[in-house]
């Protein structure tokens, strides 16, 4: 099967401003009693989108003028903490293809590239260029150019940075990485093979 | 060339290099659990794969489960599918399954390391952030993601970058009633909680040369506090005895090779890193955090952080954003805290020596009235042992309920939650906003003897103090 190329992302976008945003914000573990990923998006951000009523509070993510949005941008180590999928799952699947923040999370940042979810890191200063922008108009197109290793927004542009692996993987369709893993299963029979704890 | 025990376990396992310039990486040894494994299942299903190596992968079942309900099925019904899932994955793929019938059910960290599956110089991989905990042994475990967990499945390996190592070396001895607990804190709170993102962490020196294999696994358990996805101690006598006598630990002349071997996998001594941090650990004292991430930490002496040391504006932002979280007072003392339930368990510090420590000293005293205080044993095989002690009983009289093997109150994914905004003195690893199961719960992590002294006087204390400690240490 092969797999999309990203070159770009491009979208309307919107700004969750914070830093250490850890995935039991993302999402909390409650809402991870489950055994599929279906249904995951509705509960993004859940505890901090709703009340103890379920009611919405002040957030971006409830701001009519952003619902259609499809790049989430954010601060710095973005999706630290618990290595749970189910917090790319959950932005994937309310709709978001691309996240720009300061710098991410490790975990976090491989489990996006593994669903082609580029993760670009720019300046707080640049991000926060950005995000004046959609502040002033929300329906301003935002690009995350995966090749140029940019985010283009109207007439402006900032560099952002796709770390190399992962900038390769997604313009190259292998962001998934298990077509290649599995082509390699006879060397991985070799390696094991003189591994004694393998054998048990 | 010298290599370091990184450099040397990710050499003996790397298959090949991928085209994106990663690594094919074999993963050795694979733990599975209920809440990160069955949509890697369902994967490999919908691409028709089988799992490669069943013999490689081990699960255990520890999230969900009710620590005060033995018998399915359970009350909650999402609880139970995920259960039945897990079994039934792991019957139809013929994977080990360490279920509470088998009496070696726990906390998946906890499990491994006590069946002997952990061992020096492997590979370990786990759908969870807190695997980093295996490299108490010498092994490089990595906390991954369900798609991963399908990679590994079906390929028994991964794609990954090589990470750069940072030795931590902490030398001397600790004051009586400073933990390894207070250890990591104190690294998290020095290095910040993003400070190991693309490192390993090796933790070296003699404080490392003198814990036990449980005090490793303490520290190693919060790498990933600090960013680190991977943190190790490298392998010596300590590791070897732990090991010895394990159920799946090498026996007669297997065992004489693999200890050489093991021992092998040790840092060369002059062998370079890419960055070197030394801590006297004469200078830890019981630490305790105030906010809303581990890093967000002071001892116990301290005073609440007041937004105006901030040294930028995003540390005082995040500083105002935990204080109101918190409803706690910048400028006063964080001893006296009025604490209402505390909490004694996790991967982090539910083992034998956590409760021995707390039984010590908790016995013939009570918890304070009106405090909730539970004591979750990480596995039944540290239950059982406890109860063959008397612990159970001890902490028992003092006023903790003893409850069954499980995550519990670390994550809440069970009925061990917190209620509206009470505060938990607890001896877990995470202390996010609504990590504990109430979206305005508060969490301070500390040692469980700090957290034994919060239950026994109702509020944040110096265990030092409560328990008379050793010498009182001026911080």
């Amino acid at each position: 099967m092969a797999l999309e190329k990203i070159s770009a992302i491009t979208g309307s976008a919107v700004y969750v401003p914070g830093n250490d945003i850890d995935t039991d914000r993302i999402i909390p573990a409650r809402f991870m009693k489950c055994v599929t990923f279906d249904g995951l998006g509705e509960y993004l951000f859940y505890d901090v989108r709703k009340d103890a009523d379920g009611n919405d509070r002040t957030h971006p993510l409830n701001d009519e003028r952003f619902k259609s949005a499809t790049i989430l941008l954010s601060g710095a180590n973005f999706g630290c903490g618990s290595s749970r999928e189910h917090a790319p799952q959950a932005i994937q699947k309310y709709g978001f293809r691309g996240v720009v923040a300061e710098n991410f999370a490790e975990i976090f940042f491989g489990n996006c590239t593994t669903l082609g979810i580029p993760c670009a890191v720019a300046a707080r200063a640049d991000i926060a260029k950005v995000a004046a922008a959609i502040e002033a108009n929300p329906a301003v197109e935002v690009t995350i150019d995966v090749d140029a290793q940019a985010v283009r927004f109207g007439d402006d542009s900032i560099p952002a940075e796709i770390r190399g692996s992962a900038r390769d993987a997604l313009l190259n369709g292998r962001w998934d990485a298990i077509a290649e893993l599995h082509e390699g299963v006879p060397q991985v029979q070799t390696v094991a093979a003189v591994l004694p704890y393998m054998a048990t | 060339m010298p290599k370091s025990l990184f450099e040397k376990v990710w050499d003996a396992h790397a298959v090949r290099n991928l085209a994106n310039g990663q690594t094919q990486l074999l993963i050795g040894t694979h733990l599975i659990h209920e809440v990160t494994s069955p949509q890697a299942f369902g994967m490999l299903r919908d691409l028709n794969l089988p799992v490669l190596m069943p013999t490689r992968t081990f699960a255990t079942v520890d999230h969900i489960v009710p620590t005060d309900q033995f018998v399915e099925p359970y009350a909650d019904p999402l609880a139970q599918a995920m259960m039945d899932e897990l079994r039934k994955n792991c019957a139809d793929n013929n994977v080990t399954f360490f279920d509470r019938e088998s009496g070696k059910q726990g906390i998946v960290h906890i499990v491994g390391p006590e069946q002997g599956i952990t061992q020096p110089g492997t590979t370990i991989a786990c759908g969870d952030s807190h695997t980093s905990t295996h490299g108490a042994f010498g092994a490089i475990a990595f906390g991954i993601g369900t798609t991963q967990i399908r990679d590994v499945l079906a390929t028994q390996t991964m794609a990954l970058g090589k990470l750069k190592v940072r030795r931590i070396e902490v030398n001397g001895q600790l004051h009586p009633g400073v933990y390894a607990k207070d250890v990591i804190l104190h690294v998290i709170a020095q290095l910040g909680v993003n400070g190991g993102t693309g490192y390993a962490y090796e933790f070296a020196g003699t404080l490392f040369d003198s814990f036990t294999m449980e005090q490793r696994m303490t520290v190693c358990n919060m790498s990933i506090e600090g960013g680190a996805r991977v943190g190790y101690v490298n392998p010596d006598q300590t590791t070897v005895d732990y090991l010895q006598g394990r159920p799946y630990s090498p026996t007669g002349a297997d065992w004489d090779a693999a200890v050489e071997r093991w021992l092998g996998f040790a840092s060369d001594p002059d062998c370079s890193y890419d960055d070197v941090v030394v801590i006297d650990a004469a200078n830890i004292a019981p630490s305790v955090t105030w906010g809303i991430n581990p890093g967000q930490g002071i001892t116990i002496d301290q005073t609440i952080p007041d937004a105006a040391i901030a040294t930028s504006d995003d540390e005082k932002s995040s500083i105002i954003e935990a204080l109101e979280y918190m409803k706690l007072t910048p400028g006063a003392p964080i001893k006296g805290t009025p604490i209402n339930v505390a909490f004694l368990g996790s991967c982090t510090n539910g083992r034998l020596s956590d409760f021995r420590e707390v039984a010590k000293f908790i016995a013939g005293r009570k918890v304070a009235d009106g405090i909730k205080a539970i004591a979750v044993p990480g596995s039944q095989i540290v239950a059982a042992q406890c109860e063959k002690e008397g612990i159970d009983k001890v902490l028992s009289e003092a006023g903790f309920e003893w409850r069954a093997a499980g995550c519990s109150m670390c994550l809440a994914m069970n009925p061990d939650k917190l209620i509206g905004d009470q505060l938990c003195a607890s001896s877990s690893n995470r202390n996010f906003k609504g990590r504990q199961g109430s979206t305005t719960g508060r969490t301070i992590l500390m040692s469980p003897l700090m957290v034994a002294a919060a239950a026994v006087t109702g509020h944040v204390a110096d265990a030092r103090e409560v328990f008379e400690v050793g010498e009182p240490v001026l911080a």
